[in-house]
């Protein structure tokens, strides 16, 4: 793997960039590897990339039936903050940020983490107690959060209309250190350093089933052929349900459309990211200058990466009031993932009732954020069989009735 | 955007008058069950990828409960029955057996 650097840059400079090289390779898969790993989004090859770095697993293959990062991945709006309630996901969601703050070094690839904060409005008296009960926890937490005035709302978020009527901004709940990142680099970053260590990944590499002997997983049929593995990572996000069904077990999981939409590029307004959950929107701009909008889910299980389009109304409509000046903006585009919810709306990082079979879901609409937190514990959770980080969240807990309630800093979780 | 109709009032309208509430024809445990039945009742469900049984309500019209069949795959929405039933209608199912043979090895 040829490093990128700024000297890199310079020498391509001088000879019409005729010198770069494949980022990663294309890879034919081989008769059996150490670990499989379902699903080439950002957790699967996350996974994979710290099976790799922290417990030197290298025999890996990362099966992906479309092509890389084309799932949620690549087509999410891209927040990232670690302010939830619950200890369990303040540990993972700020180990992940974390991560992200030193992610393009580590990974020699820019990932273009912009730590601009984030703020979540409260625009309901509920919202206000929530968040402050929120910004509490985290101080608990270790995780650095504040509750800030509407004064102080407006000074951040100059374009942003307090005064209601119907939903006047009561203050917000503010991570400094929240943001956003390049959503496609990450996994492009993540696959270049994965190919780089040896790993396999393959691309347009459906898996069909999952092949067992004795309670134990042998391999699995894909169709590119069958292919041997001791250990199986099941990360497919809305298509968790499907493949556990293949392993012979059921998950607490349903899949449900999100979607989000983009408008015109226009000059830079608003550096920071700010979510309305009351409304279910929220909005932050991206580099190119586009107004970067998305709302809540669609009501009803669905598979077609396309929602309704009365959703997108919704958002907007409500978002108009809180930005008024979004009314004069055309929307460009407009798309929708498959997300992966769970009963608490908090993730599955679990073992399964299959040996050597391991599950990675249940993000729902929130997991761009948690990527690398999520590969570093589910490596350790396929290496070792357990985690610190991944106790909580095992699938165990719905029948236990141990739940991660999210519901408060999760109303509308991206 | 799904056109449906309900079976209660007869009216057939775009999907922004009613609203969807979950697989149908699940199981309620309840009290002295076991806690596996509880975990089925309140949190296993089939998310199949092709055709699903569900309930919705008629929120923005008569407000009665009703259940539908749908492909999740493609969004046809299949047909509308009584939500006083345990199991979908039988002419029902054959039109779904005619349209997507196989469908009940699907998940
Ligand atoms: C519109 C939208 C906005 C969002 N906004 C945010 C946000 O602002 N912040 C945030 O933190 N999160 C957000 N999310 C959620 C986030 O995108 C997801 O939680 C996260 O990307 C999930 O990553 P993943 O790797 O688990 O899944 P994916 O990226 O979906 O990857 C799963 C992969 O598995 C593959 N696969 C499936 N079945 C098979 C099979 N049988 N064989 C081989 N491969 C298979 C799929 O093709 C896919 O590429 C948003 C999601 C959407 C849809
Ligand atoms: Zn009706």
């Amino acid at each position: 793997m040829k490093k990128y650097s700024v000297f890199a840059v310079a020498r391509e400079a001088m000879r019409h960039h005729t010198g770069w090289t494949r980022a990663w390779r294309d890879a034919a898969p081989k008769k059996r590897y150490d670990a499989i790993i379902i699903g080439a989004g950002g957790h699967g090859l996350a996974t994979a990339y710290y099976l790799g770095k922290n417990f030197g697993i290298t025999n890996v293959a990362i099966l992906e039936k479309g092509w890389l990062g084309g799932g949620n991945t690549g087509r999410n709006t891209t927040i990232i903050r670690s302010n939830y309630l619950q200890d369990p996901s303040a540990a993972i969601y700020e180990k992940s940020r974390s991560l992200y703050e030193t992610m393009s070094q580590d990974l020699n690839y820019n990932v273009m983490f912009s730590p601009r904060g984030v703020i979540m409005l409260a625009q309901t008296e509920h919202e206000v107690r929530g968040y402050k009960r929120t910004a509490h926890a985290n101080m608990l937490q270790g995780v650095t959060t504040e509750f800030i005035t509407p004064a102080k709302v407006k000074q951040l978020v100059p374009i942003i209309n307090i005064d209601g009527p119907r939903y006047p901004v009561l203050g917000g709940l503010w991570q400094a250190r929240g943001g956003t990142a390049r959503h496609d680099a990450v996994a492009w970053g993540y696959a270049r350093a994965c190919s780089d260590m040896g790993m396999d990944v393959i691309q347009q590499c459906e898996v069909t089933g999952i092949q067992r002997e004795g309670g134990k997983v042998t391999g699995v049929s894909t169709t590119k052929g069958d292919i041997g593995c001791d250990k199986l990572g099941i990360v497919v996000a809305g298509h968790s349900g499907h493949l556990a069904d293949m392993a012979g077990f059921r998950m607490p999981i349903e899949s449900v459309a999100l979607q989000a939409l983009v408008s015109e590029p226009i000059k830079p307004c608003m550096d920071v990211v700010v979510m309305a959950n009351t409304v279910h929107g929220y909005m932050s701009q991206s580099d190119k200058g586009e107004m970067v909008i998305g709302g809540g889910t669609d009501g009803y299980n669905n598979y077609t990466q396309r929602g309704s389009f009365h959703h997108i109304e919704e958002t907007v409509r409500a978002l108009i009031e809180t930005f008024p000046m979004v009314s004069r903006l055309k929307m460009l585009r407009q798309w929708g993932g498959i997300v992966d919810v769970t009963g608490d709306r908090s993730p599955i990082l679990s073992k399964t009732p299959v040996d050597g079979v391991f599950i990675n879901c249940g993000w729902g609409t929130g997991g761009f954020k948690a990527i690398p937190g999520s590969g570093w514990a589910m490596a350790e959770l396929m290496a070792k069989g357990r985690s610190p980080l991944t106790d909580a969240f095992g699938m165990e807990r719905f029948t236990e009735g141990r739940f991660i309630d999210e519901s408060v800093a999760a109303g509308v979780a991206h | 955007m799904l056109i449906v109709s309900c079976p209660n009032c007869g009216i057939t309208a775009e999907e922004t008058e009613f609203h969807a509430h979950g697989e149908a024809h699940i199981t309620r445990h309840t009290v002295g069950s076991s806690d596996d039945q509880m975990e089925t009742y309140l949190f296993m469900r089939k998310n199949p990828k092709g055709v699903h049984f569900e309930r919705w309500r008629h929120q923005n019209g008569c407000g009665k409960w009703f259940h539908m069949a749908r492909d999740t795959m493609t969004l046809e929405v299949f047909g509308t029955y009584s939500a006083q039933t345990y199991n979908p209608p039988k002419d029902l199912l054959a039109e779904i057996d005619a349209k997507r043979p196989g469908w009940r090895d699907v998940s």
